[in-house]
């Protein structure tokens, strides 16, 4: 288990609450009490430090090494019924953008989501999670795939952004997500978006067009990530605590600008501190999402989705 | 007693053992492609008794090569019980152009059906694949090359037609050098014709399957075998529009490793997944259930 900077009081009292118990097993001194107390107050310290996460905390949950990751919910929500697809059918199989079919319950879907590795040498697979031209482009096959074989599309998000590369460029990465953008808005089947980890701008928005977006509660979505934008506006990657405040980006206050519909509960101590409770929760949403949607005709669907969108910003006169 | 025997033996007796005709007698059409014994040698070298082939899919068991195989064991392996209505089984080539290079197209034509016991280069059928119906069209490499002349247009086409006719999902195993010479631009043309029927499929929402077999090449890939809702293959599988000598001795330059392997194909987008022969059955009847958003079918292929 890694512990954030903000955890330690957390790790300290984990620790000897497990050397209580130890002392226990290995001599006949009763030490039952002292580990009731050291696990009353460790539970007290978790509950006050995680009601009052910074926003800031909150992006340091969201790329804890041991959170969960796109395909780690795939398998876990749809188990043996998942089949992967590959390629974008152009370039190249990106394998920073996963994808494929998979049953919740009774009811198929498509899923698409960025995939971070889990150690050195998965994470340069991975690309960091960061998709190129042929990324998004594969995603949009199989979202087209979807809607031509009615199958409603959920997406999971978490990337650090779009590949920023030179051969990224060439291929057309700008284009690549401004088609997403623009087909998601009116594709024929439910799309519902969650987003798992990071949200960062058009690599996150790319797949993230949706009838219900949803965040989970130790996430972040926004126009930029607090390092980079420090970097611009306060000329220093030292800034970025405030940069996080200032832009607002956590579940909650992207809740209330109306930008997403719904936030989803984390297990105390973040998704990680409880996968199993974290996938189960997300599946019950995911499902519950569409069956709001299930039964609207596909004018109805596309209709509200872009209503969504039109609705969106905030001006004057 | 030894010299007993001496003396019965005559000149007759000898050819037995002795060759009084020189050369290879045996004609080329009676040559069989492969060996039909009680060993398989895999190219890398691999021996393998020919009954544990089959029962292994016909892949090599120690090095997992999938050998070439044909529509009759891909029926067997694919359909039920092996059970299979063939549909337009009568359709033969005829010879439009009086088209001669080394041979006569005719002869070719018969030679390649009296050497395979095919009509032509595909064969297409209906049947059911783990419950449900499923329509399939199959390539043989053994005849001339599994070149798409008229013919495997027509079949392919109207297969797909009954698939859309039907509402059946359509799968295509594509195991073909390219298109047949001999039938020029009516060959070429055959790629359109089975696109157009392909694009009418797609129009219904009828799920297309290709699966790219060893080799997928010519005038195939750039029609049907790139086409599929998705595109599937078997380990090493040849799979590629210009051949690689083609490629070679055209750019001058070595080719990379694997090029043009299915795993080549794979990474550059091209493939949606490959599978091993003996899990091919499960996984497209998997891949049917999840896209028709339809029960998944017991996992037994």
């Amino acid at each position: 288990m890694e512990y954030l900077d903000f955890e330690l009081p957390i790790k300290e009292l984990q620790e000897q609450y497990e050397k209580a118990c130890a002392i226990g097993e290995e001599s006949d001194v009763d030490v039952s009490n002292t580990c009731k107390q050291i696990e009353k107050k460790l539970s007290d310290t978790k509950k006050d430090i995680y009601k009052n996460l910074t926003p800031w905390q909150r992006v340091q949950l969201s790329r804890h090494p041991n959170r969960p990751y796109t395909m780690d919910y795939i398998n876990a929500i749809c188990g043996d019924s998942f089949l992967e697809l590959h390629g974008d059918r152009g370039f190249k199989d990106d394998k920073a953008m996963v994808g494929g079919l998979g049953k919740i319950g009774d009811q198929s879907y498509m899923f698409v989501g960025q995939q971070k590795g889990y150690n050195t040498k998965t994470r340069q697979y991975r690309n960091f999670g960061m998709a190129n031209p042929e990324g998004y482009r594969k995603a949009l096959r199989l979202m087209k795939s979807a809607e031509k074989f009615n199958v409603p599309v959920v997406c999971l998000i978490d990337t650090p952004g779009a590949f920023p590369g030179i051969e990224a460029e060439e291929r057309g990465q700008g284009e690549a997500i401004a088609r997403n953008i623009l087909e998601m808005t009116r594709l024929k089947v439910p799309i519902i978006v969650v987003i798992i980890g990071e949200g960062a701008s058009g690599g996150a928005l790319g797949i993230g067009v949706g009838d219900r977006v949803l965040m989970l509660e130790n996430t972040w979505y926004s126009v930029i990530s607090p390092e980079s934008c420090s970097s611009i506006l306060w000329r220093s990657w030292e800034f970025k605590e405030q940069a996080a405040d200032a832009l607002k980006l956590t579940a909650t206050d992207m809740k209330k600008q109306k930008l997403i519909d719904l936030i989803v509960k984390e297990p105390i101590g973040g998704a990680h501190a409880n996968r199993e409770k974290t996938f189960t929760t997300v599946a019950t949403a995911i499902e519950k999402e569409y069956a709001t949607l299930k039964d609207l005709s596909p004018k109805d669907l596309v209709e509200s989705r872009m209503e969504k969108y039109f609705n969106m910003g905030v001006y004057k006169g | 007693m030894i010299k007993n025997i001496e003396i019965q033996l005559n000149e007759e007796d000898m050819a037995w053992f002795k060759r009084t005709k020189k050369g290879i007698q045996t004609a080329t059409e009676d040559k069989k492609d492969v060996p039909k014994g009680l060993w398989y040698k895999s190219p890398t070298g691999k021996v393998v008794d020919a009954e544990e082939l089959e029962r292994n899919y016909y892949v090599s068991p120690e090095d997992g090569y999938h050998v070439r195989i044909g529509s009759k064991e891909y029926f067997e392996i694919l359909f039920d019980d092996n059970k299979f209505k063939e549909l337009d089984a009568n359709l033969t080539s005829k010879d439009p152009l009086k088209f001669v290079d080394k041979k006569k197209y005719t002869d070719r034509l018969e030679a390649a059906q009296k050497k395979t016991g095919l009509k032509d280069a595909v064969r297409t059928a209906v049947g059911k694949s783990m419950g449900n119906d499923l329509v399939i069209a199959c390539m043989d490499f053994s005849f001339i090359g599994g070149s798409m002349g008229s013919v495997v247009g027509e079949k392919i086409a109207r297969a797909a037609d009954y698939a859309l006719k039907n509402n059946t999902p359509f799968l295509l195993i594509s195991k073909s050098g390219g298109a047949r010479m001999m039938e020029a631009a009516l060959s070429l043309m055959q790629l359109a014709k089975t696109s157009a029927k392909l694009a009418q499929l797609a129009d219904a929402g009828i799920p297309y399957i290709s699966l790219c077999t060893d080799p997928t090449t010519g005038g195939t890939t750039a029609s049907f075998a790139m086409l599929g809702d998705i595109n599937i293959s078997e380990p090493g599988a040849l799979i590629g529009f210009a051949g690689p000598r083609v490629v070679k001795d055209t750019t001058g330059k070595d080719l990379p490793d694997g090029f043009q392997s299915a795993e080549f194909v794979l990474e550059h987008g091209f493939l949606d997944f490959i599978s091993h022969r003996k899990d091919m059955k499960r996984k497209i009847n998997l891949y049917l259930d999840l896209v028709l958003n339809q029960p998944l079918r017991e996992k037994t292929a």
